[in-house]
Parts: C-alpha cells; structure tokens; sequence
C-alpha cells in the first residue's frame, strides 16, 4: 500500500528562515498518527505547510501520490485535507451555523449538508443550543468545539488536527479523544498534533517526536508512551 | 478582610445568565481554582471582576473597596489584573516590548521599569524569545506572554484565565512552580484551568461553577470527590484517573 500522505525532507519556516529542518513522515490510509514536542517545536508549521497555509523552504508534500507541495490551501482542502489549527480561527462575527456552513462548502448537496450538521449537533449539543449565537461570543471551549465540528463537517479523506484538546473540559476531551477515534474507524486517516501527549497517544497508532524543528524520535504509539525519553521530556515523570 | 470578595455576582446577556447569585471569597496570599465545564461562565466571572463586563446584579470589593463597574484601567491600577484565554498581545512589537507595556501601567520610571520587564520575562522563561514579534510566537509562548505581561503590572491578585493550555505535563509542572513562587512572594491568585493537574495539586480553595451556578466550594481533595463535579465535569476517566493516580495532594 502507498502511503496517503508523504512528506520527505521538509524545511520550513517565516520569511525564509527554517524552523522546521528536514522532518520527513509517511502516513498510510486509515492510520491515526500523533505528532508530540514541547513548546515552539515546529509542529504548528509542520502542519502549517502540510495544508497550504504556507510553502516548504525544500523538500516535498505529497497526498494521494499527487505532489501538494505549492498548492494553495483551498485547493488542499479541495483534495480531501482538512485542517482545524491551533488556537481556534473561527470567523468571529458569523453565527455557529454560518461557521459550520462555510466548513462545509466543498460538498454540493445541501440535504447532505444539513444531515452533517445534524450529527455534529448530536456529538456537541452545546452548539445547537449556540446555532445563532455570534462565535466571537462564544466562550473559550465552545469556540474550540466550533472549530473541530467545522473541521470534520467536510468528511475529509485527512484530518489534520493541531492541539485539540487546548481548553476543552475534562470530560470534553475524553469525547473527543473518542470522537476522533471513531472518525478514524470510519475511514478518515488522521493527523494530530497534541500537548496532551499520554492523551494522544493512548488513541494513536504510531507517533513522531519533534524537538527544534526535527524528528528526534519515532515508533508505535505504545513504546512512545512507555519510553524513558518521552516520560521525562513530555509527561512530566 | 479577604482580597477579593464576590457577593450574589449575576451577569446577563440578553436570556442567557451566565452567572448567576455567584458568591465566594479569596483570602490574601492564597490560590483559589476557578474551574467547572465549558460556559459555566468563569471567564465571564473574570471579566466582572476586571472591569469588562458590568454584572448585572451583585457586589465586587477588592482590599475592602467596591470596584463594581469600575472601568478595567481603574480596577487594574488598584492591582487586580487577569490574563485573556483568547491571547491578544501586541502582535507587531518584541516579546520584550509587550511585557514592558505592562510594566509602564504602574511604574513610569524608565529604569526601574525595564528592570521589572526582564524580571518578568526571566521568571516566564521567554529569554530565549524575547526580541521576537510576539505574533510570531508559538502558542505555548504567547500563553506565557500573557502571564508575563500581567504580572508586569505588579498585581496585588493575579487571574490567570486557562494559561497552561497548550502545554505538556512537563510544563505544566513548571508552570506551577512559577505560580508557588510568586504566592511565596507575597500574590494572590486566582486560576482557571481545565489542566488540573495544574491548579489541583496547589489550590488551597476550588470553587465549581456550572450553568452559571457555583455548585461547590471546597479543599481540591473533597472537589475531586464530589459526585456532581464528577458528573458535570470530569468524566468517569479524568476522576478515575486523580484518584488512583493520587495527583491531588
Ligand atoms: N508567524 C511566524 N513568524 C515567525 N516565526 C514563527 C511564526 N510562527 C511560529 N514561529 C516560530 O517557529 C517556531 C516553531 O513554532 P510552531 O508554532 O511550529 O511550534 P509548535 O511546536 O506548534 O509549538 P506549540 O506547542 O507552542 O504550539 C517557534 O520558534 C516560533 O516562535
Ligand atoms: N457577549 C456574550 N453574548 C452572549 N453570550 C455570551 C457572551 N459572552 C459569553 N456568553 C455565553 O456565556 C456562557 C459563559 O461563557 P464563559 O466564557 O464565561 O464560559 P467559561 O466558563 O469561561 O467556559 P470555557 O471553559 O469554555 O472557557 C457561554 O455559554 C457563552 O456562550
Ligand atoms: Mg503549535
Ligand atoms: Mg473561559
């Protein structure tokens, strides 16, 4: 099987200077992958150029065996790569609904429009409740539920999600680790980026260590969670 | 006389209450937790007692004095000063110069103020970043910008909306040391988190909101044990694991 998503030798950055040196993944189809690292590691940027936001210095994207590298982020979007970033970029003068709405602009069919919407009103009631209400008003997690439903409701073929447990309850993050499962079992192969690393790998099949811009460590989810390096360095043992 | 002191604090927008008859105290020189799930209004509870919103009812003392409906400059300049869940710094100037605004708000002496600045940004460890544009920081970073300009302003009680978001447990753990050695040195605080590891194990008093209604007040040990903060906001696996893990000390 060729992997879904390929990423070789990448390096990126700001206004030309690398953060990011030379990390190079392999994701296969159906696979869920963690991506962990402590603070300003690149893993931001990582995913960042992955989706489009912006372009690798050198080295190469490719998904579904098409070479992504400089394709702009709607068109990556168009391909079936989702990405819910960091941080909660939601259009804050727009209703819920109107955010969820534009989530799903790649898809044609307004009654299957509607019928995404219904699901994801079931997995978070709160945002039914909230469907008119401003997004800019709406409190700190409930803009991070938004931000996740409008990043699922295009049923991307690769969800890519960048820390998104930041300011969900409990509770809410145990749904959601969950959710993201179950969205892979359906099919989705997903990316995810995460601060709370026992957490994500717990859910994760395989997983990468980025530390200053570069793969330092990788392997099955499991022997991530039980080595000595990650204990120390992420999970506060 | 406790720092700060909420009496029957009810906030409206339009329908919807957000708090609702809030009361708790904070003493000096201790941590209170502020926690409870999403919306229960915490941070519109900060923003009542900052000055942003204007409860609707109710009555906000600070050092004995009533500060409700005070603008937000008056009540930070008698020492009262939170951080924002959703980081705003000043993207387009350094990580320093962002810090040294705080610093300004209460001291006008350039040397001193500077000083407090460094301070400030040692004590948060962003040396290494310092003369970045703050937009151009990761979000782990801006968090701790966030705390690093607030405490520039030389708070009396320090309200630390969520800012260990977005860090590893290691972090975290860092992050606590920094919030024990500034009670040490004398500051109260008063912390909303959903990370508990980050406010359980230092809390010397939670209060849970929910729905806008404080449902408990107590010890972090009796919090985490208590069947409706369970069911309302930790979840079988999150109660589970503080208490078998023993992470409430
Ligand atoms: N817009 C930007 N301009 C310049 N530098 C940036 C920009 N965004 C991020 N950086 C820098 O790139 C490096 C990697 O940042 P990145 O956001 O990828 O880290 P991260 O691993 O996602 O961290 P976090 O866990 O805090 O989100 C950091 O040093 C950061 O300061
Ligand atoms: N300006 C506003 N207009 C309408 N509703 C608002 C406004 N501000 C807050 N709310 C609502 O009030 C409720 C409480 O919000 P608040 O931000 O205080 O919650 P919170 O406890 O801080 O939650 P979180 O843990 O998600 O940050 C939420 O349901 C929110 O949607
Ligand atoms: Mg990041
Ligand atoms: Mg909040």
């Amino acid at each position: 099987m060729d992997p879904i998503l390929k990423v070789s030798n990448l390096h990126s950055g700001y206004d030309g200077v690398p953060v990011v040196f030379g990390i190079s993944l392999e994701i296969m189809p159906g696979e869920l992958v963690a991506i962990v690292g402590a603070n300003g590691a690149g893993k931001t940027t990582t995913m960042k150029t992955i989706s489009g936001l912006i372009h690798p210095l050198s080295g190469n994207i490719s998904f579904l065996g098409q070479d992504v590298s400089n394709l702009s982020a709607h068109e990556i979007l168009k391909l079936g790569i989702s990405y819910v970033p960091e941080g909660r970029r939601i259009f804050g003068k727009l209703s819920v609904r109107q955010n969820m709405y534009l989530g799903a602009y790649t898809e044609k069919s307004q009654t299957e429009v509607s019928r995404r919407m219904d699901e994801l009103f079931e997995i978070f009631p709160v945002l039914r409740k909230r469907a008119k209400q401003v997004a800019e008003t709406l409190s700190g997690g409930e803009q991070q539920m938004l931000a996740i439903a409008r990043g699922l409701i295009s049923k991307p073929k690769l969800l890519m999600l960048d820390e998104m447990s930041l300011g969900l309850m409990p509770s809410m993050v145990e749904k959601m680790m969950e959710t993201v499962k179950a969205v892979n079992e359906a099919g989705a192969t997903v990316l995810l980026v995460e601060q709370m690393v026992q957490e994500a790998l717990e859910i994760a099949d395989r997983g990468y260590v980025i530390q200053n811009g570069k793969i330092i460590l990788s392997g099955q989810a499991d022997e991530l969670l039980n080595s000595e390096q990650v204990r120390k360095a992420y999970l506060g043992m | 006389m406790p720092l700060l002191d909420v009496q029957n604090v009810t906030m409206k927008f339009g329908e919807l209450v957000a708090n609702r008859r809030v009361s708790f105290t904070v003493e000096e020189k201790s941590i209170v937790g502020l926690i409870g799930p999403n919306g229960a209004g915490k941070t519109t509870l900060f923003n009542c007692v900052s000055g942003l919103c204007r409860p609707t009812e109710g009555t906000i003392l600070f050092n004995g004095e009533n500060i409700t409906g005070l603008k937000p400059y008056q009540i930070a300049s008698r020492g009262a000063v939170r951080t924002f869940q959703v980081v705003r710094p000043l993207k387009d100037m350094t990580v320093f110069d962002n810090v040294l605004v705080g610093a300004f708000l209460k001291c006008s002496d350039n040397k001193r103020a500077f000083k407090k600045a460094e301070e400030c940004i040692e004590l948060c460890s962003l040396g290494s970043v310092k003369g970045k544009l703050a937009g151009e920081l990761s979000i782990g970073g801006k968090k701790r910008l966030e705390m690093a300009r607030a405490l520039a302003t030389n708070p009396k009680l320090l309200m630390l909306d969520e800012v260990m978001a977005g860090l590893t447990s290691t972090e975290v753990k860092e992050s606590v040391d920094v919030i024990c050695n500034l009670r040490q040195s004398g500051l109260t605080l008063m912390v909303v988190e959903h990370v508990l590891e980050g406010i359980m194990s230092i809390a010397d008093k939670i209060v849970v909101l929910d729905g806008g209604i404080k449902i408990a007040e107590d010890s972090p040990e009796r919090i985490v044990n208590d069947d409706r903060v369970i069911e309302a906001y930790l979840g079988a696996k999150y109660s589970q694991r503080y208490k078998s893990e023993g992470r409430v000390h």
